[in-house]
């Protein structure tokens, strides 16, 4: 089995390559997710600020996820 | 065409509808893609045989050459996208076009990465000067300046509009990439697989070839939904439908 993954004497250009496949199309994969979820927080915490502005009294703990 | 096909695209060019579309789609391919990308690169890294003159370096071409489809395709895609978008003002069309520039760049990127991979052991240099190469290279900075281009703007629907004129501008180059290698005399080698004639290459390395290219094609497809998603959220934030998720209103997935 280690010799099918040596690949002749090329080991190293070939899982390079696959290497780096797999970490460019992790971070495509992640950073969008990531992305939606900033997104949403940032709206929620700009509502709850508008909120504020409305009613005054409100005490600010719908910031808190901010 | 049937009657259902037009109204269908027209309900999706709704972006409530197609952010829900894009949610219930995006697992699948995800899902698909993973499989049919691992199915594919045991094919091509073990039970493909070692080619008779490269030995086992080829078996980049499993990965390199899907991805070099990918970045023309994209391209395509996103070309179609931004035209439409251009012609018609629909937002889901920008929103299509501009979040496919970083998965195309994404993709642009492991090609050359994994070419100069490639070239080293094969023609004993990481980067040469050559027409295909430098074609691509230049993709790659087409898909950075429209990426660039987008984001310079305050307003995002502007930034949309002009980064989609550097799209349809830019797509001379397409052809370019793909014809480099019949149009000039370069070291980068000619098409192996072929969609018009016979292709050059034994099936046992083809198959894994086109396992992985149905994989690409459906990570492209998550990619783009995961993107336009985190899109609409923010461009859409003042519209109902978005308060109504942050509410956990519709029910479906807030946040």
């Amino acid at each position: 089995m280690s010799h099918a993954f040596a690949m002749g004497d090329y080991g190293f250009y070939v899982w390079s390559a696959v290497a780096v496949f797999f970490i460019v199309l992790l971070i495509d994969t992640l950073a969008p997710l990531a992305r939606r979820r900033r997104n949403l927080r940032e709206l929620r915490a700009r509502l709850a600020r508008q909120e504020n502005r409305r009613r005054p009294g409100t005490p600010p703990s719908n910031e808190s996820d901010a | 065409m049937a009657n259902w096909v037009p109204l269908w695209l027209h309900r999706l060019g709704s972006p409530p509808v197609f952010y829900r579309f894009a949610g219930a789609v995006r697992p699948w391919a995800l899902g698909l893609a993973l499989v049919l990308g691992a199915v594919a690169l045991y094919g091509g890294l073990f039970v493909a045989p070692a080619d008779y003159q490269q030995g086992d370096a080829y078996r980049i071409i499993f990965i390199h050459v899907p991805s070099a489809w990918m970045s023309l395709f994209i391209y395509g895609a996103m070309a179609v996208a931004a035209f439409i978008g251009l012609v018609w003002r629909i937002k889901i069309a920008e929103t299509v076009a501009m979040e496919s520039a970083p998965v195309g760049a994404a993709f642009t990127f492991i090609t050359l990465v994994t070419g100069s991979l490639w070239g080293k052991p094969m023609w004993g240099t990481w980067w040469t000067w050559d027409a295909r190469l430098t074609s691509e290279l230049v993709l790659l900075f087409i898909y950075l300046g429209v990426i660039g281009l987008y984001h310079s703007f305050e307003d995002r629907r502007q930034g949309a509009r002009a980064a989609s004129f550097l799209v349809l501008v830019g797509a001379v180059n397409v052809p370019i990439v793909h014809f480099s290698v019949n149009w000039w005399n370069t070291l980068h080698q000619g098409s192996t697989v072929r969609l018009l004639g016979p292709s050059h290459i034994e099936a046992s390395m083809l198959w894994p070839l086109l396992t992985m290219m149905a994989a690409t094609k459906l990570y492209y497809i998550a990619s783009l939904f995961a993107r336009a998603r985190a899109d609409l959220v923010a461009s859409e934030s003042g519209k109902g439908w978005v308060r109504d998720l942050l509410a956990g209103r519709t029910g479906n997935d807030p946040a």
